[in-house]
């Protein structure tokens, strides 16, 4: 293989991987940027993956080309809605919120793998016909080298994550409602006593990380694994929300944190045919991505802290 | 209503919504309650087989839920019981492979890898929680990938020559008892229970009756109160993830030399850790109230796999119902407002 086509191999599988990171990590960002940490990023994935599998192999054969797409908005609402289970949790009842995401990621697994059962008669549903596949771009594919490595054998979902980290950035950090998130998960006191609703807005920060991890779910399942089990989503989540700190609680960050952990992913399947990397052994860049998110937080590549109130419930009257 | 009546009442109360709600799943997907649940007894306690199996399912458990206890009373959380737990059984397994002792120094000296295996990968969170304030949750769940992948690679490429499971442990550092098997018809009851049952009085023992106990406890309170008072909160917090860890080493320790004489490639957790959270925060963080969460734990996870053959229900509905479990205990502020409620009517 010459220099090129390993660059261009590496950039398209490093992004494939990474798409459903990115969406779910977002997801995080949200979330924790209003003071709610949510360890049920993975559970939030599983539910969204199932839901997608399940809306794909049913609805095929009336939506066509489209159901991929389509499948991402029943994934979406699942994972909004199970999001919201941990809202009621943590914010209205006052639950520590750890707990309740692991909470949320037994429920997703055990939910799932039991509708499976009960929908198809066995552990694992069939693989699904239409799926986001690899494509060039039109034009923009044609420009030679940089066309080669950054816009060949790329899916679409890929694009739209990467525009959503972006919306999200904006959202965040350049609008009113962005503003009153973060006020509320930095000092949720002085938000209260600006006339800010902190239930409410911790209650839709919540919902938009379910909404984004139900995406991240849906668009693993029909890009990569292409099925339902047990064994779809293993830790997916978990790496979305070492992206998320990696990246420091930042929509862009968070992107970029994810982008390299994809790297990190695609170097560990396709290093075997590359040259210098055949004698690394693949578990150094399994491990990767999580010792480097340990030490980006022990302050080795620059300190990450998390949102001020992140993760104490807000108890009106309580100092 | 005090404070001990409370004490009791969550978690009787989150178990048996816990199992109304799966009732009501059953119903709503079109089975029968009374039968899923007959079955799931019958899984559980059915014969002296079906015993056997809970009691040894809840060996690990027992373990799990006193590392998380544990940590938990020192206002730590500790999510990396799983990982801890992988080290902990590879180290085990590895010591119960590689050396040719006799029984009575062999066996400890397994155990003892196990849970020194357990401590150092409960070291690093908690020293990186005293010395540099990192969050000890986020540490915990990198540490348990990072031990998924670092055993799995250790045992196809370190201990054994690319193979998928390392092999059997010597017989002088197994677990395993012809007494428990033969009263058990045959289940793949261990010795581990035993020391279940002592570790869960060592870890009574420490916490409620020994100066480092008290201080442990005295951080978890209140750690500014404590470090006035002249305790080390980072010694006691590093401490405390070090014997969490190998309370944890330990439970791994009990796959290993127990219930599988070897270790194996993992593609996936075991759970065992996770569930080890639930136990401990059924258990209420102490150590008799884990020994029992771990007994209605295990019974619940052997119980299941009777629930497709008796009643033909999928056996994840039990992960439905500790799920939530987790979730009404961890929601005790609705339970105790409920109960509140309840008990002002009452008075009326």
């Amino acid at each position: 293989m010459d220099t090129l086509t390993i660059i261009a191999l590496i950039v398209s599988s490093s992004l494939f991987a990474a798409t459903p990171l990115i969406f779910t990590a977002l997801g995080g960002v949200f979330s924790e940027k209003s003071g709610v940490v949510n360890i049920g990023l993975e559970g939030l994935m599983i539910i969204g993956a199932f839901t997608a599998i399940v809306f794909n192999l049913t609805f095929e054969a009336s939506f066509g080309a489209a159901t991929p797409w389509i499948a991402l908005f029943a994934a979406m609402l699942a994972g909004g809605l199970l999001s919201l289970l941990h809202a009621v949790a943590s914010i209205t009842f006052r639950a520590d919120q750890v707990v309740s995401g692991v909470a949320i990621n037994f429920l997703a697994l055990g939910l799932s793998l039991f509708l499976v059962k009960l929908l198809y008669d066995k552990g694992q549903t069939d693989m699904i016909n239409t799926r986001f596949i690899k494509k060039d771009l039109p034009l923009l594919g044609d420009i030679p080298v940089i066309g080669d490595i950054l816009f060949s054998g790329l899916a679409y979902p890929t694009f739209l994550a990467i525009a959503v980290a972006f919306l999200s950035w904006y959202v965040l950090y350049k609008t009113p409602f962005g503003l009153r998130l973060r006020a509320v998960g930095e000092h949720p006191m002085a938000a209260d006593t600006m006339g800010i609703n902190v239930a409410k807005m911790r209650y839709i920060a919540v919902f938009i990380s379910g909404l984004l991890g139900g995406l991240g779910g849906a668009v693993y399942a029909q890009s990569i694994s292409l099925d339902f089990s047990h064994a779809t989503i293993t830790g997916q989540g978990f790496m979305a929300l070492a992206a998320m700190i990696f990246g420091k609680w930042h929509p862009l960050g968070a992107m970029g944190a994810a982008i390299f952990f994809g790297f990190a992913q695609s170097l560990s399947i396709v290093g075997s045919s590359i040259p210098f990397l055949e004698t690394v052994p693949a578990v150094y860049l399994l491990i990767a991505p999580y010792v480097l998110t340990i030490l980006a937080l022990a302050g080795f590549i620059g300190r990450a802290d998390a949102p001020k109130a992140s993760g104490t419930p807000y108890v009106k009257g309580n100092r | 209503m005090s404070k001990k009546w409370t004490a009791f009442a969550v978690p009787v109360v989150s178990v048996l919504l816990g199992l109304f709600a799966g009732a009501i799943i059953m119903l709503i997907s079109g089975n029968n309650p009374a039968a899923g649940y007959a079955a799931l007894w019958n899984g559980a306690f059915g014969d002296l087989f079906y015993t056997g199996e809970t009691l040894r399912q809840m060996t690990p458990y027992v373990f799990a839920g006193l590392a998380v206890a544990f940590a938990f009373r020192t206002g730590l959380f500790n999510i990396g019981v799983e990982g801890q737990l992988l080290v902990g059984w590879l180290a085990s397994v590895w010591v119960g492979v590689a050396f040719e002792l006799p029984k009575i120094i062999h066996l400890p000296l397994a155990i003892l890898a196990g849970a020194l295996a357990g401590a150092v990968w409960g070291f690093i969170p908690g020293f990186l929680k005293a010395r540099l304030r990192v969050h000890e949750v986020i540490v915990t769940i990198m540490m348990n990938y990072t031990a998924l992948h670092v055993t799995n690679h250790l045992i196809r490429n370190v201990i054994s020559d690319g193979s998928d499971a390392t092999d059997a442990i010597k017989e002088t550092a197994s677990l395993r008892s012809p007494f428990l098997e033969n009263i058990t018809d045959f289940s793949s009851l261990h010795n581990g229970i035993y020391l279940a049952a002592i570790a869960a009085l060592i870890m009574w023992l420490m916490l409620e009756k020994t100066t480092l106990g008290y201080e442990l406890r005295a951080v978890g309170y209140n750690q500014q109160a404590s470090e006035y008072a002249g305790m080390s909160v980072n010694r006691n917090i590093i401490l405390s993830m070090v014997i969490s860890g190998a309370f944890a080493g330990i439970g791994g320790a009990m796959q290993g030399l127990g219930t599988f004489g070897n270790m194996f490639i993992n593609s996936g957790f075991s759970g065992i850790g996770f569930d080890g959270i639930a136990v401990a925060l059924l258990g209420g963080n102490t150590a008799i109230g884990v020994v029992l969460a771990a007994l209605l734990f295990g019974s619940l996870k052997v119980g299941s796999l009777n629930m497709p053959l008796e009643s033909g229900i999928p056996n994840e509905l039990v992960e439905i119902v500790i799920a939530l479990i987790i979730f009404f205990v961890a929601s005790s502020y609705m339970i105790t407002w409920l109960l509140g409620r309840f008990k002002k009517k009452e008075a009326k």
